[in-house]
């Protein structure tokens, strides 16, 4: 392609009667975007285009159109990376309960991450074109699609979950039986086996998402694991706080707190990379949805480590905070890649200055 | 954690007898993932997916410089492949009104105005009482109502947008002649490239998208479940959702021709061979010999676009003779397949898993005087 040896003509903007081809950086927007290259105020006086867009300077586009197709994957995407992350945050918290003699904890972890689960399932046979073919997904297993490779970590992960979830709705008739202690026993193997998937189901939509062409989520592969993974601990945490009894909570507040941090870090250093794709998540809803959730997983997180211990309300309310900032925290990850795909100088900016770095170092120039 | 395979081992209900899809697993020589390439030059697409005779693979070599925007190429592929309307839309600029390759365009005539001369044609009318162009205001126009559009934009070539047109005023006709210089005419039709690393076959996840035995690219429409991954896989853009069908969609190279020996409806269509179908090995030592002949005659900014085996997809299987950088036709500058940082992906993701598992042990194992309770 590029580096084939050719002569390249002299980027474009050297002769002046080229550069009117790149249509959009030039005239209004052009201007809303000078305006301000902060990530601070997001409105201007052209709306959401002036918010959305790249600052970037010169860069030469087809009509400025997108060269990439945004995602056609809708909200219910967004969600399942939530209440799959949550799921596997309340498995794991519900296996170590059970293991550590915490009854209530144990109990709401295992029925909300089955929970979780179900929502899960139903939210990404929803998002297919094509709902009732939903099987399909079952026909291979294929390590080069992270959306198989999935497939296979719930398909594993659901029999446990369920039976941990199943032992727990047991009637306490029933417990004393033979029966009832068998069922009991295959519910604590069900849990750590769902508790040992977990981790793979809460890590792999990164990946999912990081194995695209969408400019932000490929670029931010790198940290994309360690928010997901400390998103999940932090709402499967919230929950434990939400609903179990303050006395059995503690590892629930404190792997909130080892979550949140996680999480809280990970969002940081996404934006701080240097290219411009990072920009897609400081601008815009993206950037509006990831403030938001901050200042709630921080919230959420503070309390559990100092009020929550003292009462149920408090710990209810820090677990509420903890949850809504998970799921914030995916929505926003999930703008910020669409947002990359709509705008052609996510594409076209760093490919471009990857070419000249590459020519600079050929023998051409 | 078991991240880097999923731990049921091979789905059932594989191709059985057909043998014209093998997917990059289950293949009956039991060679493992590992031994299929990645990333990088590959000699045999074909062969790496599992067809162990085969014909040689081909492709397109697209020379845009002879193209003149005719869309015969666009007419024949939606006659012969059956392609629905993709949404009848004036869009107020050029005379391209397709916009994008999408599910229901498999074929799209670029029409870029520019102002400037094309090699060193004078097109004369600069002394005209029009003034030659005035592409420059209209495209703006046009580029600020896309971006309004809900995908900004993305959705041309698979549905309709409106952008108000038709109108009564000339888009850009408030700018006055004076403003405008000489222009030239760039046309290219775009495809899908068929690319020798294709990132929509990678991230399939139901093996409907399959590499056929001449090397190109094809979706099952049997297979697919509509799940959208490719639309997000592909570094082109081309690929995408059918609204209403649920599927994915886009040039099959002809498969049905190329099995029958024929040539694929857009090649045998195009009058001026813009399209030049063949094999792959001949098509990229006829597009070297008409890039040599033009850079002769002086037309300097010609360069082959996708012909590189080298190159972050492997070389395409369609590939573009270019009058101009790639962007400028809507083309990604230097596009790679995201399958290349795959194994790096789940080792970060295998590190993440297992610090939530660490931090998990952690939390409890600290209450109660550091053992269990
Ligand atoms: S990745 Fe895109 S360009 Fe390459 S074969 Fe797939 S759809 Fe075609
Ligand atoms: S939409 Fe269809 S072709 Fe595309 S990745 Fe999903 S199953 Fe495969």
């Amino acid at each position: 392609m590029s580096d084939d040896g050719l002569p390249r003509e002299p980027r474009g903007d050297a002769d002046a009667a080229d550069v009117r081809a790149d249509t959009s950086t030039s005239g209004r927007s052009h201007e809303g975007r000078d305006g301000r290259d902060g990530h601070d105020g997001h409105e201007s006086r052209d709306g959401h285009r002036g918010e959305t867009a790249a600052p970037a300077a010169g860069f030469r586009s087809y009509y400025g159109r997108p060269v990439l197709k945004p995602p056609v994957w809708k909200w219910q995407v967004p969600a399942y990376l939530f209440t799959g992350g949550l799921s596997a945050g309340a498995a794991l918290l519900s296996a170590g309960a059970d293991l550590t003699g915490r009854p209530a904890l144990c109990r709401t972890g295992r029925l909300a991450g089955f929970g979780a689960l179900l929502a899960s399932t139903c939210l990404l046979i929803a998002d297919l074109g094509r709902p009732e073919r939903f099987h399909h997904m079952l026909r291979v297993a294929k390590p080069t699609s992270p959306m198989s490779v999935g497939t296979w970590i719930l398909v594993a992960y659901g029999p446990g979950s369920g039976l941990a979830a199943a032992a727990e709705l047991l009637p306490a008739s029933w417990r004393a039986g033979r029966p009832g202690r068998l069922l009991h026993r295959a519910g604590r193997a069900g849990g750590l086996w769902a508790a040992a998937f977990a981790p793979g189901l809460a890590s792999y939509t990164a990946v999912l998402l990081s194995q695209t062409a969408v400019p932000a989520w490929h670029e931010a592969r790198r940290e994309l694991p360690f928010l997901f993974t400390g998103s999940a601990a932090a709402s499967g945490a919230g929950l434990g706080m939400l609903l179990a009894p303050v006395a059995e909570a503690a590892p629930a507040r404190r792997l909130a707190a080892v979550g949140a941090a996680a999480e809280l870090a990970a969002a940081r250093l996404v934006e701080r990379r240097p290219g411009l794709e990072a920009r897609a998540y400081t601008r815009g809803r993206a950037h509006r949805l990831r403030r938001a959730a901050d200042f709630l997983t921080l919230g959420g997180a503070l309390a559990a480590v100092t009020v929550a211990r003292r009462g149920r309300p408090a710990a209810a309310a820090a677990g509420l905070a903890l949850l809504a900032g998970s799921a914030l925290q995916r929505f926003g990850t999930f703008e910020a890649g669409v947002a990359s795909t709509k705008d052609p100088a996510y594409v076209v900016v760093p490919q471009r200055a990857r070419l000249d770095r590459l020519s600079e170092r050929g023998p051409d120039r | 954690m078991t991240d880097e395979h999923g731990p049921g081992g091979c789905g059932p209900g594989e191709y059985g007898p057909d043998e014209r899809s093998p997917d990059k697993h289950g293949r009956p020589d039991g060679r493992g993932p590992r031994g299929h390439s990645l990333y990088g030059p590959l000699e045999d697409p074909a062969a790496d997916a599992g067809h162990r005779e085969h014909p040689p693979r081909v492709g397109f070599f697209t020379d845009t410089s002879v193209c003149i925007g005719c869309k015969a190429c666009e007419v024949a592929c939606k006659e012969w492949n059956d392609v629905p309307e993709d949404g009848l839309d004036l869009l107020g600029m050029s005379f391209d009104n397709t916009g994008m390759l999408g599910a229901s365009s498999w074929r799209h005539v670029a029409f870029v105005e520019q102002e400037r001369p094309l090699g060193r044609q004078d097109a004369g009318l600069a002394g005209l009482p029009t003034g030659p162009s005035g592409t420059g205001q209209t495209a703006e126009v046009v580029a600020d109502a896309l971006r309004e559009t809900p995908r900004g934009g993305g959705e041309l070539g698979t549905g309709p947008v409106d952008l108000g047109f038709p109108s009564f005023d000339l888009p850009g006709a408030a700018t006055g002649a004076e403003a405008r210089t000489d222009f030239r005419w760039l046309m290219a039709s775009d495809v899908c490239k068929h690319c020798t690393h294709a990132g929509c076959l990678d991230v399939c996840p139901t093996g409907a998208l399959f590499r056929t035995e001449f090397g190109s690219v094809v979706v099952q429409p049997d297979i697919c479940n509509g799940c959208g991954y490719c639309v997000s896989g592909c570094p082109y853009g081309v690929i995408d959702r059918r609204p209403g069908d649920g599927r994915a969609w886009k040039c099959t190279l002809c498969y049905d021709r190329l099995r029958g020996g024929l040539e694929p409806a857009c090649a045998q269509a195009c009058p001026t061979d813009s399209i030049q179908f063949g094999p792959l090995d001949e098509l990229r030592e006829r597009a070297d010999r008409r890039l040599e002949h033009l850079h002769e005659a002086g037309v300097e900014e010609a360069r082959l676009y996708g012909r590189d085996p080298g190159d972050g997809v492997g070389g395409d299987g369609a590939f573009f003779l270019l009058l101009d950088e790639p962007e400028v036709y809507g083309l990604p500058p230097d596009p790679v397949v995201p399958t290349r940082d795959l194994p790096s992906m789940w080792k970060y993701a295998g590190a993440a898993a297992s610090a939530l598992l660490a931090a998990t042990a952690a939390v409890f194992v600290k209450s109660g005087g550091g053992g269990r309770r």
